[in-house]
């Protein structure tokens, strides 16, 4: 019975030995650079490469789909319909100016309830706050079937592809990656655990500050992470908050990389648990118990004490309070602004070419999503230091809010919304409904300056009367616009409905 | 999500709707995405709790109006094929349809756009809007901006420029007359992306 397993027993042999020292020596290769914060350029070739696939996989399908006589399912990531820019103000004025009379005292006419009807089926078909809260979409396939909307064009050179990268990807690189990961941590516990019996002083702040860059840099390699940083002059500084953009709770990782923060949060039992109270023995971070969470007074008076004491690093706070999926920027919440000390904000966006880093709490629990991480590709992405800012003369804290927010958003090319991101659990408030109340309300009794202009209404009347003309051209033939024109004029159309009044509550 | 044939699929008598409603293939693949987004609890209905989850529309002063729009009266839940006739209404007028008496009225008509939206303003669906309805629809869309006798005003003005039969009440063809400058087809259209 021996003798037949012998052959396969060599095979194993050979096999294990194989893998095992590729396996060492990229750990090798890895880490050792890693240690030593030194980059060799192997990720950047890696997702030159990738990228060459991707498009050769896509080119694929599309000749696949042309050769069948069907269009390639591209969702776009400008939604299902083209939506009318324009006011309420206007619309209602075109309105009435195709309709009857043009009375000099605008009243209501039955036909103004179709702007309504027609704004709340359009959010019905589409609407962007769902939107953000779902993974954005692709316009090429990047061999993940997770993002594979196509699956019928796939040939058979392709499937071979996608099988390669699944056991590249699941057999090789998932392996080292959650290796690597293990290692980061187990060094980041052990190490600072050590630093910590050092008393303060120098020695422990500058040994405290490599161990932790060490161990973010191991676990940036964990994840494959090709980061790029821009403006690094602008990076925080000690005594100020740090504010960035929540996609992922890789954020983090992402932005300790490159520099030492303090960070805020909960405390947690577990795993999770042990990191922290590991971390904090050899630096300061500001962990919460669950019950002083909801006291924002013992919140606030712990950051300030923080910020106070120049020799601690910058606090990294995310102020949207939840993951976005990196399309758009949701309101802030105000209490980091309220501290009073410079704010220093980044810009985090992710390419979701190579994986899609979004972490939609709803859908996946935490490890199911690290795994998800590990197993994509890589994750690319590109960090922005926007110049540090403080809150001016008479600026509240919520208009300060808005005003670091606006510059994140311009800055990552996201959206600026205004929607508070916990909508996405909860419901709008009456607020808004007030708001459009308000709009409409005004164009039918009418502004005070309404009435002393007479002839520029005649001007407007032919105006408009022309631009109804106009609107005679086929309206099947819309053609999508690029998405910055999108979220420029969303901006606008925002700030038209004169919806800078603020929300209140965190 | 597979291609566009294989969603296509998913759903029963896809062609009788497509060849209803005037959708095309791509309108309707994504019309059914939309529609298990909304559907959180994959019942393959939608109830009214599921249209007020979205914030434009909780936001919009007739938004409630709209969302019972969509559910025939008894009715708690719409399925998507209801979900699709209604959005029909908002598809643009074809231009180039030869008008054929015998057929029946496609839904996205001029007529049929201005059905949907009396609909909205005659809730108790009588087939005439009354001063009280008229009221109602004028409350929810200004509320607490102006006072109880401007609104009771608004509408005695509104209801003696439309009512030509004196009977107080607005009927369709009276809605019809006072709308025919206005140009619908625009005005109730949304421009589907191919």
């Amino acid at each position: 019975m021996g003798w037949f397993l012998l052959p396969f027993d060599n095979l194993l042999c050979i096999v294990l030995g194989i893998s095992f020292t590729v396996g060492f020596s990229s750990l090798l290769v890895i880490v050792v650079p890693a240690v030593l914060g030194v980059s060799i350029g192997i990720r950047r070739l890696y997702m030159k490469s990738l990228l060459k696939v991707f498009e050769w996989a896509t080119v694929r399908m599309e000749r696949g789909a042309k050769e069948k006589n069907q269009h390639l399912y591209k969702p776009y990531s400008n939604g299902i319909i083209a939506k009318e820019l324009s006011s309420l103000e206007q619309e209602i004025q075109e309105l009435r100016a195709s309709g009857t009379t043009l009375s000099s005292e605008p009243e209501f006419e039955m036909a103004d309830i179709m702007y309504f009807c027609r704004r709340g089926v359009e959010s019905i078909v589409d609407d962007e706050v769902t939107k953000r809260f779902s993974a954005q979409e692709l316009e090429s396939w990047n061999l993940l079937t997770r993002s594979n909307f196509n699956a019928r064009h796939i040939s058979l050179r392709l499937s071979v592809l996608w099988g390669l990268g699944l056991f590249i990807r699941y057999g090789f690189l998932l392996p080292l990656r959650v290796t690597l990961a293990a290692s980061g941590i187990g060094l980041l516990v052990v190490l600072t655990t050590i630093v910590g019996f050092i008393p303060s002083g120098w020695l422990r702040t500058y040994l405290s500050e490599k161990i932790h860059l060490m161990s973010y840099r191991i676990c940036v390699r964990s994840l494959t992470a090709i980061i790029t940083y821009h403006n690094s002059e602008n990076k925080p500084k000690n005594g100020g908050i740090c504010v960035a953009n929540h996609t992922t709770p890789i954020d983090v990782i992402i932005l300790a990389n490159d520099g030492c923060y303090s960070m805020v949060g909960q405390i947690h039992g577990g795993l999770i648990g042990v990191v922290q109270r590991a971390m904090v023995k050899s630096s300061p971070h500001i962990w919460f118990e669950r019950s002083e969470v909801k006291d924002r007074h013992l919140v606030a008076e712990r950051l300030s004490n923080h910020v106070a004491d120049k020799t601690k690093h910058p606090i990294l706070i995310f102020p949207e309070g939840t993951c976005i999926n990196n399309t758009s920027v949701m309101m802030f919440k105000k209490g980091s602004f309220e501290i009073g000390c410079t704010v220093y904000p980044v810009a985090i966006k992710y390419d979701p070419r190579f994986g899609d880093a979004f972490w939609n709490s709803s859908k996946f629990g935490m490890v199911n999503y690290l795994l998800r991480m590990m197993s994509s590709w890589a994750i690319v992405c590109s960090v922005w230091y926007l110049p540090p800012m403080s809150r001016e003369e008479g600026e509240d804290a919520v208009q300060f809010a808005n005003r670091v927010k606006a510059a994140i958003a311009t800055q990552g090319g996201l959206v600026d919304l205004l929607w508070d991101g916990g909508l996405k659990r909860g419901k709008v408030k009456n607020t808004f409904k007030e708001e459009q109340q308000k709009l409409y309300s005004k164009v039918l009794v009418g502004d005070q300056e309404d009435q002393g202009e007479d002839r520029p209404q005649e001007d407007e009347e032919e105006e408009l009367e022309e631009g109804d003309q106009n609107e005679d051209r086929p309206l099947e033939d819309y053609t999508p616009r690029p998405l910055e024109d999108c979220s420029l004029r969303l901006q606008e159309e925002e700030e038209e409905r004169g919806s800078e009044t603020p929300m209140k509550d965190q | 999500m597979g291609s566009t044939n294989s969603t296509l699929s998913k759903i029963p008598n896809v062609e009788e709707l497509m060849q209803e409603t005037g959708f095309t293939p791509a309108h309707i693949v994504r019309l059914y995405d939309r529609f298990e987004a909304l559907d959180k609890e994959k019942t393959g209905h939608l109830r009214p709790q599921d249209f007020g989850a979205i914030n434009r529309l909780a936001m919009n002063p007739i938004g409630d109006r709209i969302i019972g729009a969509f559910f025939s009266p008894g009715q708690e839940t719409v399925d998507f094929h209801s979900f699709v006739r209604i959005l029909a209404h908002f598809r643009p007028a074809d231009k180039k349809r030869p008008k054929d008496p015998s057929m029946p009225e496609p839904v996205n008509s001029r007529t049929s756009k201005l059905k949907f939206a009396f609909q909205l303003y005659d809730q108790d669906k009588d087939g005439k809007i009354s001063r009280a309805e008229l009221l109602q629809v004028l409350r929810s869309m200004l509320e607490m901006q102006v006072t109880e006798e401007q609104l009771e005003s608004i509408a005695d003005r509104t209801i003696q420029e439309a009512d030509l039969d004196k009977d107080d009440a607005i009927s369709f063809e009276e809605f019809r007359k006072s709308l025919e400058k206005v140009n619908i087809d625009h005005k109730m259209s949304i421009r589907f992306l191919r």
